[in-house]
């Protein structure tokens, strides 16, 4: 049967926005450029705070946490809030407070901000305490979606995305299951 | 060429909606020499631009309008701004629709006199029977090229039918098969064959799928009797002082009002649309909406008892190459109350994309439980449950109080409780689908909820009798003779089988019988 080659070509893409290359906060003309404390991505926050967008980062992964996605993706889905939240102070107030809130509780439970809580189960324990608020089901709704709406994580989870401009699947495995006893 | 009529043209017949029901029923007045105007309130989207995107498709055809829900079903909670799943373009919900074409069984027909008395359901018998529609049935399967039927070779089944198919024959199930799918196996009616693309419900890009955009509309408008207006959403029909129709008042895209005279209206707007508007056009004459002495318009509405089982299996499957409906399991179908329950179901497959299936999986969902199945997600099978949900008077389509649309026109209100019948069916269902799986060696099953509702029926419902019903045999208002009702609206129960065959062949013989009546001035 037709398997499907989950490695990502390396690009450049790999970082959000390019030219960004210590670890850390930079000061651009364009914004303030947050850097991923691994140098995994990078981004230009102009609007919320650059400890915001890492912490949303966490967050996303800590959502929908699949071990073989790196951060980028995670970047990918939360970058958008930046210009989103430029536009709407309701956004953006519900985005600081509820980040706000929940660096509070971690602060209280184990004395770091949320990103730096060491254990993931730590850290959903924190999420699980605010899942009824409305900043967190914005930011678990928003997520479903934009998480798995990127191509490459459609790669790593094995789905080939548009297909007939390849000519459908008809010559491409459709049929190509090799393990049922009796089919 | 298509037509073009005058909005002053009192001799056309209106028909509102372009979808299986009404794109079917144009084309049909259109071939008999009568003239039609549809009025459609989305676009114009062709093949051409159809994308195999499941969220941009979303956004390119879904009907998006406000839409509220209320009562105890889980769609309220999950998806409580998208009752439905259904199209806003020229081709409606057959845009959509994945292909699968199943008659009624005799029983279906009759569930009053079969299921008897149900608490709680407003069960009726319909006012006609398996025999009367059969001539219609084949007349539908012929025009749709529906495959098994005609001669047509079944298609191929993929790799999630190879699943399914391994698994039913392990449970011991004798009834299945690649499905009676209106997708042609093979070049036929100038459309193309099956490419396996796997993006059927976001608009075939071969036109191997039947619908009503590919097919019968461009047949009405080659007669230059049919003109299809899109962009065009019907608010209001109106009546004079006897109480027939004359015309209807619509909004078009530049935000206008017009009004289009007709001799006859047909209602095909769906199940929520459909009764939306009998009710919006509400007169002194009418204080309760069009068609509605018997209070019906809305009720009854119905949606299937319907979820999926998805498995995951140590070995990959990739269930989204190919058809997304490849087949069916029919065994289940059957009246057998020893099981607990009135009604039947069938298992058909289904798959989703990854971003779909993320969205419909469990939703509310988070955390490593929900990433972990969507980790499995290219050794996934899946299926979805179709029975037949039991009618209820408080399941109901009705005016919003207060909120509007960019027209003024009420957004109505979806309001929904699973009776116990339901439950109990969907429980036997998820029990079944799961060991189905099982016995081909799934590592896990997940029984997803009910997605927003894609199959919409009920809500106009036929009867014999003027006070149980909205409509005739015929599709007749009682209230009104030349008033119709054409789309899914029109059930009077919901069998346990896809509901769009069996609204193309009422449309075919509505057909005829409004041609027959016009043609004696009866209308
Ligand atoms: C994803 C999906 C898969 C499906 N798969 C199957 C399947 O395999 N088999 C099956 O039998 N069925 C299937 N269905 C269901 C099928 O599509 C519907 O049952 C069928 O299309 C309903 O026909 P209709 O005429 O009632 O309405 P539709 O086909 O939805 O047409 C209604 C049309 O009316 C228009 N309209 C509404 N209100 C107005 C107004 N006021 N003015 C003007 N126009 C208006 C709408 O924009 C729409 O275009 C599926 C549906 C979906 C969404
Ligand atoms: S699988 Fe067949 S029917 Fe479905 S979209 Fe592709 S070509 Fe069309």
């Amino acid at each position: 049967m037709r398997t499907i080659d989950k490695r990502l070509k390396v690009t450049r893409r790999n970082f959000l926005k390019s030219g960004a290359a210590a670890a850390g906060v930079t000061a651009l003309a364009t914004g303030t450029v947050v850097i991923d404390p691994n140098g995994a991505w990078a981004m230009s926050a102009k609007t919320l705070k650059p400890d915001t967008m890492v912490t949303l980062v966490r967050m996303a992964r800590d959502l929908y946490p699949h071990d073989r996605l790196g951060d980028i993706h995670y970047a990918r889905a939360i970058e958008p809030y930046d210009a989103k939240a430029g536009a709407d102070e309701t956004l953006k107030r519900l985005i600081e407070e509820g980040i706000s809130g929940l660096n509070q509780a971690a602060q209280a439970k184990h004395a770091s901000p949320y990103a730096a809580v060491a254990e993931e189960g730590d850290r959903v324990a924190l999420l699980k305490s605010m899942e009824a608020t409305p900043f967190f089901q914005k930011i678990r709704g928003d997520m479903v979606v934009a998480v798995y709406n990127q191509p490459e994580v459609w790669t790593k989870l094995g789905y080939e995305g548009s297909s007939a401009e390849h000519g459908g699947y008809i010559h491409r495995g459709f049929d190509d299951i090799d393990w049922l006893k009796d089919a | 060429m298509a037509a073009k009529f005058d909005l002053n043209d009192d001799g056309v017949v209106v028909i509102v909606g372009s979808g299986a029901g009404g794109g079917t029923l144009g084309n049909e007045l259109a071939q008999k020499g009568v003239k039609v105007v549809v009025l459609e309130a989305g676009p114009r989207v062709e093949m051409e631009e159809f994308v195999n995107n499941e969220w941009e498709s979303f956004s390119q055809i879904s009907w998006l309008d406000k839409r509220t829900t209320s009562g105890s079903w889980r769609v309220a909670k999950d998806f409580a701004g998208l009752p439905a799943w259904i199209v806003k373009a020229v081709g409606g919900s057959t845009i959509h629709w994945a292909g699968a074409s199943l008659r009624f069984q005799e029983h279906e027909f009759k569930t009053r006199t079969h299921y008897g008395e149900l608490a709680g359901a407003n069960l009726l018998d319909w006012p006609i029977t398996l025999a009367e529609l059969e001539p219609y049935y084949a007349k539908a399967e012929y025009k749709m090229g529906v495959t098994g039927t005609n001669g047509i070779p079944r298609l191929p089944g993929n790799n999630n039918y190879k699943v399914l198919a391994a698994g039913a024959k392990a449970l011991g199930y004798k009834e299945f098969h690649s499905g009676n799918m209106a997708i042609n196996s093979q070049e036929r009616d100038n459309r193309a064959s099956c490419q396996q693309i796997g993006f059927c419900f976001q608009g075939c890009k071969s036109g191997a799928k039947w619908s009503t955009l590919m097919a019968e509309i461009p047949k009405g408008e080659d007669t230059g009797n049919l003109e299809v207006r899109s962009d065009a959403q019907v608010i209001k029909i109106e009546h004079d002082a006897s109480g027939k129709v004359t015309g209807v008042l619509y909004g078009d895209k530049a935000g206008n009002v017009m009004r289009q005279k007709a001799r006859v209206v047909a209602v095909a707007g769906n199940s929520i649309e459909s009764p939306r508007l009998l009710l919006n056009s509400a007169s002194t004459m009418f204080p309760d909406g069009l068609a509605n002495s018997s209070g019906q318009v809305g009720r009854n509405y119905m949606r299937h008892t319907t979820g999926s089982v998805y498995a995951v299996f140590e070995n990959p499957v990739h269930m989204y190459r190919g058809t997304t409906m490849a087949g069916i399991v029919r065994d289940e179908a059957k009246l057998d109350t020893s099981r607990g329950f009135a009604g039947g179901y069938e298992m058909e497959t289904l798959s989703l994309g990854v971003p779909f299936m993320a969205a419909f999986l469990d939703p509310g969902a988070w955390g490593r439980g929900f990433t972990s199945a969507l980790d499995g997600y290219d050794h996934m099978a899946g299926m979805w449950i179709v029975g037949e949900d039991m009618p209820r008077e408080t399941n109901r389509i009705s005016l919003h109080a207060t909120e509007k649309d960019k027209f003024g026109m009420p957004i109505p209100n979806v309001h929904f409780d699973d009776h116990p019948n339901d439950v109990a069916m969907r429980n036997h269902a998820f029990k079944q689908g799961s060991a189905l799986y099982d016995a081909v060696g799934a590592t896990r099953t997940i029984h997803t909820p009910p997605y927003p509702s894609t199959h919409n029926m009920g809500t106009n419902r036929m009867s014999a009798k003027a006070s149980d019903g909205v409509i005739n045999k015929h599709g007749q208002a009682h209230d009104i003779k030349n008033l119709f009702v054409s789309d899914g609206s029109q059930f009077t129960t919901g069998a346990a089988c896809n509901p769009t065959l069996t609204i193309v062949s009422l449309a075919i013989r509505q057909a005829e019988f409004i041609a027959d009546q016009m043609g004696k001035r009866e209308i």
